[in-house]
């Protein structure tokens, strides 16, 4: 190398970076593969059909989800609409929240929610999209329930031990988001300001909404 | 298939490990836990899982448990707790122990 610094020795030929197709091929990628093109041959349903429903899926965002929040904080009768049934108080709104029901578990000053699913995935991907990918790692999966105040600190939110941290582990058929509390010196905030205040990880229960500084 | 538990039943997770799909976590199983709620019923994921579609839907309840009877060496207050949700033939009444 003739900049001088470079000149150590490894072989740069060699050093790129994988594409996703270099790593190998697993069994189960191989047979969603094949089930997938039965069902394509088999005219189950199409090609076109399964890009709309990848690109549906990706449309999903935690915006959607944080409009509900914002909405709840300022209409009490939302509030109550969404703690009774989610997915009814969110259609209401104009936000498909789709056929599996969904929870709303609500932050109060002596209870904070937070949401894992041990055994797989699940995730109500209906309100705030595709899950982080630490959602769905061993890590995440095992020790938020196990030691939660430890992993809520890692995200950064310490619980008072005056306050029950309580768990939801999504085990079956119902999803959960968290209904955070407003915070503090908002209360001349917009609704769709507020909304901002509500990001992803505050619906999850990882993090809690935080009021701006005057 | 009525739903056998209530709100505020005191109840126990089965403690047992057959084979197959099953959605009631290793760490719940033999503990126990007080009803929330039953939330309707539904299909038995450890049918649905070999395509067995037919079969009877079973109550679906979210049972709460103390964290410190989950997890002895649990690090943090009694009042921490732990929320699943579980189909009914994995619960059975809380036998007083011995």
């Amino acid at each position: 190398m003739s900049d001088g610094v470079h000149d150590h020795d490894h072989d740069h030929s060699r050093t790129f970076q994988p594409d996703i197709e270099d790593t190998p091929y697993s069994t189960h990628q191989l047979m969603a593969e094949a089930v997938e093109r039965l069902l394509i041959e088999k005219g189950v349903f199409t090609t076109e059909a399964l890009r709309r429903q990848i690109e549906i899926q990706d449309s999903r965002t935690p915006s959607q989800g944080a409009a509900l929040v914002a909405k709840a904080w300022v209409d009490p009768s939302f509030r109550q609409h969404l703690l009774d049934d989610v997915n009814a108080a969110a259609d209401a709104v104009g936000v498909p929240a789709g056929d599996i029901p969904i929870r709303a578990v609500e932050n109060t000053a002596d209870l904070h929610n937070v949401i894992v699913c041990t055994l797989c995935s699940c995730y109500p991907r209906q309100l705030i999209g595709l899950p982080p990918d630490w959602y769905k790692s061993r890590a995440y999966r095992s020790r938020m329930v196990h030691e939660p105040r430890a992993v809520l600190a890692e995200f950064g939110t310490e619980i008072a031990n005056n306050i029950e941290v309580r768990v939801h582990d999504s085990t079956a058929d119902l999803r959960f988001i968290v209904l955070p509390m407003r915070p503090d010196g908002t209360e001349q905030m917009s609704e769709a300001d507020l909304a901002a205040l509500v990001s992803r990880d505050c619906m999850i229960g990882v993090s809690v909404p935080k009021g701006r500084t005057a | 298939m009525t739903s056998q538990f209530g709100e505020g039943d005191s109840v126990q997770v089965r403690l047992a490990f057959p084979p197959g799909h099953i959605r009631t976590p290793f760490y719940a199983r033999g503990k126990p836990g007080v009803v929330e709620s039953y939330v309707g019923n539904f299909s038995n994921p450890e049918e649905l899982a070999f395509g067995h579609k037919d079969g009877a839907k079973l109550p679906l309840y979210r049972v709460r448990f103390r964290q410190l009877d989950l997890w002895p060496d649990y690090q943090g207050p009694e009042h921490d707790s732990a929320v699943l949700d579980l189909y009914e033939h994995w619960l059975e009444p809380l036998r007083a122990k011995s």
